[in-house]
């Protein structure tokens, strides 16, 4: 009976350190819907810098005085970030703020290596927690007790100082209604800066205070920023409760878990996230979604399909692209079939997220499922590759099918979480089953044969298929179902009232992406030769993601240059320096502040200038009054 | 101005990777991957070992009078990352043999890359078995000490133990359940009579160790597996310290007496673990005195494993080269099967039947001193005695 | 006009949240042809009832019969399909096509084309949809897109978008709100006239009285969920409970268009 007591309070402890975190990041979404990407990276300089603060100063006031003026320090890093970065930002469309946010934390991960060196460090001790408490003969350390204190105290004072204090009640009334604080003339650039100013506050103090617990390490952000978005999302965003009990719900469950099945932590808050999020579409404690604001921002220029002139042009790039094995090497070529079936993989990403207005944070799963597909063809039953190519991309197809037919009934932040969990399932999956998919381990020598073995002609291939794939779906955005598709994203209600079934034809776009991303991953598979885990993570979702919104989430080409651009960039980054997470990163940065509308959005707005500026301005019509009543 | 730089340089990122560094013709290029942004606490050390390498190489003449030059990429910590860095290596830069790697999964990568390449490639940190056994190839060697290797070393210290109960931690990875089913399977031949009371399997880099180790000691256990390391190791230490873990039962650890994992411990090292690792303080060989004077001189640092592990890298590939007297893939092979060659641990050699290098570790018991941790009683193994008989080797690996 | 089949028949209808009704008991039809407003003061239930015709509610009882075919319960896009056209009371359009596109959109669903890859939508019967911005006057405005017009042509828009799958009825929720007086006149005229032309049933609801009065063929007055009068605009008008209800409001005097007029 003792055990079970010490474990509960053992899972206590643990959901203290993730309430911490995921309370900031909480009120954060809440107040400025901003999916702050950059939470996990602001935990990990809380620990660094109270690591520094605490091994200078010792003795009690030391150690403590550290913790606090670490998460102060770093709160002002966050309202630096806030006003120099994001503040840019607010009106790009939705998502974009994660593009930036990733770059920030691309960039810190490198930066403190830079500034606190490459080993792990192991901090103080809390002075006076240092042992532990004897309970019917089961340990407990004093310092886990502390945490089952704080976690309370900290969900209390968050309460009195939302229900106590005009600033709390603003916060309240933001996350409810946004436009509304807006409408009532409160200052809501300096209520968003104190909101991420003390969300980032609640993110490095739980990272500061690891430090008797845990090494301070430059991994430390993306141990938690997945956890703790989780945590949120259960919990219901902007829901402090909701954060709350999720916490103790994901902490609990993993302590007691693993008694029965002791492999069960790497999956478990993925798999409570996808059973709540069925159960309950908006978290334990959330609330449905205010439906009027548009996923993608509105952008008011409605899209064409390409002008002859622009047919010629887009021929002409894919002729100069099929010459490159004329001029380029064997690893140019290489890394050409790459970037092409990263266009692939982004292309179908776009499709969903631009037209469907439905933002995967799991599209990885598919590309996978497309190259394990392959590879279960190709190494297990000996298929042809041509036969694999073409089948491979079904196990795609059919992962879409399924998980696409729960996901869509979900929208906004709640559907691309439940696409993550799905993706981070079959993840798992292919990282347990090491008797079928080989575990991390992978399946190797899934190599092409011979007529598409040569670089020039795997480039031919995947460029072929690329180009392909590219036009398939230009001609679906502008075919009926496309528009069927844009329609729902742009308005449910009146799509519904033309008789537009908008789940089905949601579901559909899914399994047409997740399909795509699938043929993508089964020519990776043979470029690479080899199938792994990673192929299905989230950092490649993450990538495409961000390939995405790099090229412009409101334009119909935007996946195209975004994958380029990126992959391009990122290849030769990696060639070139191992600094390459600072130097990419920083890029991000730097497009999300100069083009807030991606790459291909600020050439579009650059030719209709100079296409407006010959007829003189025809942009005098009304404004639409939206919020007649 | 540097990112705009970069914004320049991304338009010309096919370009460039087309085009070679500036060596010269006649140098002998050696290609080298690892991952130094994922993992800069051991591949730093390790890059500063190959470094030594190479330039004691060259101040010695260089490789049978031509100057080696090393090409080095960082993979990210992803095998797709360092297939491309392999392949820029080998079809761009015209290197005459990879070398590198750290990660079992991403060292399967390049291996099976340099397999269907038809290039040389000498692993050198990767631990999966599977690298020299069940994935292995002709143009794979690997020189750190396999999974089944250090398993064996320490079984060899543990079955002496009396403890009959023993449970196992390890990463939830094939790293770890590899090396816990090695451990097992040899214990277990040694001693029928152990029980295995309990495993726990925290995610690698995310243990959440409070739950872990309370339901360890739940299963009241006399001895303890433990393959977690790094920041796992760490949390798990300090939490089976306070609870009280680790009193009066044994544990058997792998790696935790590498500097890269025991040195961040400090005063909450516990004491007494039966460890594979790299004691440089207490090795008092000539070979490694000379390795470490020139180590301490170069860096005014104390040496890693990591950095033995580069250095040696680097050495055998060019006495490999040396002893072939070409970059011809095919007489590297012939020349490193079975080639003999000195280390920092003494000499070593690469084994024809499986291409593992019988480079050794040491196995000794933590201890502290001075607020640090360290090996006491180390004892070096050399790697030839914990190797299967070539009869099961042979059965192990699919012919060339 | 036969007396038969009415297009619209609603009997019973009854909703309550947390034990408030907010609809009892109501019922009335409506036939071909016929302009019907259903007016009452806020919180009257007009939105609740109107909500539960279009199929966006579920009534706890009582029967909604289009054309004689059971519709209770059903999706807003079943009812839809049984030749319902709808306009909202805050726009709801598809703000990042062109004008007509927005049409076309409702074509197609009309065609059964929603899930035709490869077709082109902005070629979509084309011709149709000109033809329905003609009738509404927003011809003019086909090219341009939707999110830049002015709030009277998005309801005139919502109007043509709500003609293009042939409608038998019309149900529009307080169609002029959020426009000029001017152009209240215009839309209920115009959409008088078509529903005239095509034979169609138009059920609104409205605030403005002046709309009500001048375009309702007959009115029926809803009053805290329950029906409290039916009748022609004269009958209903000069109805002392109505008068009631209204009274000190101002809303029920004959006369022009008051000028500067709010809903």
């Amino acid at each position: 009976m003792a055990f079970y007591v010490v474990q509960f309070l053992t899972g206590l402890a643990s959901a203290a350190s993730l309430f911490l975190v995921a309370s900031g990041l909480s009120i954060i979404f809440g107040v400025t819907r901003i999916v702050n990407f950059a939470h996990g990276a602001f935990y990990m300089i809380g620990a660094y810098i109270a690591f520094t603060l605490t091994e200078r100063f010792s003795g009690a006031f030391g150690f403590w005085g550290g913790v606090v003026l670490a998460a102060l320090a770093v709160a002002l890093i966050g309202v630096l970030v806030e006003m120099v970065l994001l503040r840019r930002i607010y009106h790009a469309p939705e998502l974009f703020q994660l593009l930036g946010t990733f770059g920030l934390t691309l960039m810190v991960e490198d930066l403190v290596v830079l500034i606190w060196g490459p080993d792990d460090l192991v901090g103080r001790r809390a002075p006076g927690f240092k042992g532990a408490v004897d309970f019917f003969g089961q340990n407990i350390p004093s310092y886990d007790l502390f945490l089952i204190v704080l976690g309370p105290v900290v969900l209390g004072i968050l309460w009195l100082l939302f229900q106590r204090t005009r600033w709390g009640v603003l916060v309240r009334a933001a996350t409810q209604d946004r436009d509304m604080v807006a409408a009532l003339g409160v200052n809501q650039k300096w209520l968003f800066t104190s909101v991420f100013a003390v969300g980032v506050f609640l993110a490095a103090l739980g990272g500061a205070l690891q430090i008797p617990r845990d090494a301070v390490h430059h991994a430390m952000d993306l141990r938690i920023i997945v956890e703790v978005f989780v945590v949120v999302v259960i919990g219901g965003l902007g829901s402090i409760v909701g954060a709350f009990v999720a916490a103790v719900l994901v902490s609990e469950l993993n302590a007691f878990g693993i008694l029965i099945f002791p492999k069960i932590s790497i999956i478990l808050v993925f798999l409570v996230m996808a059973v709540v999020l069925i159960v309950r579409p908006w978290g334990l404690f959330g609330k449905p979604e205010a439906a009027a604001r548009k996923t993608p921002g509105l952008s008011v220029n409605p899209w064409r399909p390409l002008t002859s002139n622009e047919r010629l042009a887009a021929l002409a790039a894919l002729v100069v692209a099929a010459m490159l094995p004329l001029v380029a090497g064997n690893y140019a070529l290489t890394v050409g079939s790459e970037i092409a079936i990263f266009v692939i993989f982004a292309v179908s990403l776009h499709f969903l997220m631009s037209v469907g207005g439905l933002a995967s944070f799991g599209h990885a799963a598919y590309f996978g499922l497309g190259a394990y597909g392959v590879a279960f063809l190709a190494k297990m039953a000996g298929l042809p590759m041509i036969v694999c190519l073409l089948l491979g991309p079904l196990l795609g197809c059919m992962g879409a099918a399924v998980f696409g037919f729960f996901a869509v009934q979900l929208s906004g932040v709640y559907f691309a979480m439940l696409t993550l969990a799905f993706a981070q399932i079959v993840w798992s999956i292919a990282f347990q089953w090491v008797s079928v998919t080989g575990g991390d381990n992978g399946i190797l020598g899934v190599w092409p044969e011979k007529w598409a073995a040569s670089p020039s002609h795997f480039y031919w291939l995947a460029l072929g298929v690329a180009a392909l794939v590219t036009i398939a779906l230009r001609v679906m955005v502008f075919s009926p179902f496309g528009y069927a598709l844009r329609a729902t994203r742009d308005s449910v209600l009146r799509s519904e009232a033309v008789g537009i079934d908008a789940k089905r034809i949601q579901w559909t776009a899914f399994v047409i992406a997740g399909t795509t991303a699938g043929i993508g991953g089964a020519l990776f598979a043979y470029l690479k030769g080899s199938v792994f885990p990673d192929n299905l993570g989230i950092s490649l979702s993450v990538d495409a993601l961000v390939m995405v919104l790099l090229g412009g989430v409101e334009t119909v080409s935007g996946g195209v240059i975004g994958a380029i651009v990126y992959k391009a960039l990122n290849i030769w980054l990696v060639s070139q320096t191992d600094l390459s997470k600072l130097v990419l990163g920083g890029f991000i940065v730097l497009i999300v502040v100069v083009f807030p509308k991606g790459i291909v959005g600020m050439l579009e707005i650059l030719a209709q200038r100079r296409r407006k500026s010959s007829p003189p301005g025809s942009s005098l019509l009304a404004k639409p009054i939206e919020s007649a009543e | 101005m540097r990112a705009r730089n970069y914004v320049v340089g991304a338009a010309f990122a096919l370009l460039a990777a087309g085009m070679g560094h500036s060596a010269l013709a006649e140098d002998i290029k050696i290609g080298e991957i690892n991952s130094y942004s994922l993992l800069p606490s051991f591949t730093e050390p390790y890059r500063k070992g190959w470094q030594l390498a190479v330039e004691e190489i060259n101040a010695a003449g260089g490789i049978n009078g031509k100057k080696l030059v090393v090409i080095s990429k960082d993979d990210g910590g992803k095998p797709a990352d360092a297939q491309t860095a392999a392949n820029e290596l080998v079809s761009s830069e015209g290197v005459a043999m990879l070398t590198g790697t750290f990660l079992s999964n991403i060292g399967l990568a390049v291996s099976d890359f340099a397999n269907q390449k038809k290039v040389f490639f000498l692993a050198a940190e990767p631990l999966t078995d599977a690298v020299t056994w069940a994935k292995g190839n002709k143009y794979t060697f690997r020189l750190r000490p396999s999974n089944y290797m250090q398993a064996a070393m320490l079984v060899e210290a543990a079955s002496k133990l009396p403890a009959k109960r023993w449970a196992t931690i390890a990463p939830n990875y094939e790293y770890g359940q590899s090396a816990v089913a090695v451990f097992k399977k040899l214990m277990s031949e040694k001693r029928p009579d152990i029980q295995w009371v309990d495993e726990q399997w925290p995610p690698q880099g995310k243990i959440d160790a409070g739950p872990v180790v309370q339901a360890v000691a739940q299963a009241n256990p006399e001895a303890i597996l433990n393959v977690t390391f790094g920041p796992d190791l760490v949390k798990l230490v300090r939490e089976g310290n306070t609870r009280g873990l680790f009193k009066g039962r044994e544990v058997v650890s792998f790696l935790t007496g590498e500097p890269e994992y025991l040195d961040p411990l400090k005063d909450e090292t516990p004491e007494g673990w039966i460890v594979t690792g790299y004691p440089w303080y207490s090795i008092k060989t000539p070979e490694h005195e000379a390795f470490l004077k020139a180590y301490q001189a170069k860096y005014n640092d104390y040496p890693r494993l990591g950095s033995i592990v580069g250095y040696q890298t680097i050495k055998a590939a060019a006495a490999i080269i040396a002893k072939a007297g070409s970059t011809d893939t095919d007489k590297m092979i012939a020349a490193a099967e079975g080639i003999s060659m000195p280390s920092p641990f003494g000499e070593i050699t690469f084994r024809k039947i499986d291409h593992q290098s019988t480079l050794g570790a040491f196995v000794g018991k933590t201890a502290q001193k001075d607020g640090k941790g360290v090996m006491v009683d180390a004892t070096y193994k050399k790697g030839s005695d914990y190797l299967p008989s070539d009869a099961e080797v042979a059965k192990l690996r699919p012919k060339d | 006009m036969s007396v038969a089949s009415p297009l619209l028949e609603v009997e019973g209808l009854t909703k309550s949240y947390g034990g408030i009704h907010a609809v009892r008991g109501v019922s009335f039809s409506l036939r071909s042809g016929e302009i019907l407003a259903l007016i009452g003061p806020n919180g009257a239930g007009k939105s609740t009832c109107f909500d539960m015709l279009n199929g966006q509610n579920r009534p706890d009882a009582g029967h909604v019969r289009l054309l004689g075919e059971e519709t209770t319960g059903k999706k807003p896009r079943e009812i839809w399909r049984l030749g319902v056209g709808r306009t909202f009371q805050i726009t709801a359009t598809f703000a990042t096509m062109t004008v007509r596109e927005n049409v076309q959109v409702a074509l197609i669903s009309h065609g059964k084309q929603l899930f035709n890859l490869w077709g082109s939508a902005p070629r979509f019967d084309r011709g149709e949809a000109v033809r329905l911005l003609e009738l509404v006057g927003m011809a003019g405005y086909a090219d341009r897109p939707c999110g830049e017009l002015a709030y009277g042509d998005l309801k005139r828009l919502e109007l043509a978008v709500a003609l293009a799958n042939e409608p038998k009825l019309l149900l529009m929720d307080e169609p002029t709100a959020g426009m000029a007086p001017r152009e209240r006149v215009e839309l209920m005229r115009l959409t008088a006239q078509i529903a005239k032309e095509k034979s169609i049933g138009v059920l609104f609801t409205e605030h403005d009285m002046d709309v009500v009065f001048e375009h309702a063929d007959r009115i029926i007055v809803l009053n805290r969920g329950t029906l409290i009068a039916e009748g022609s605009p004269a009958e209903v008008r000069g109805n002392p409970q109505v008068q009631a209800i209204y009274l000190g409001e101002g809303l029920l005097y004959e006369g022009g268009h008051r000028e500067g007029a709010s809903a």
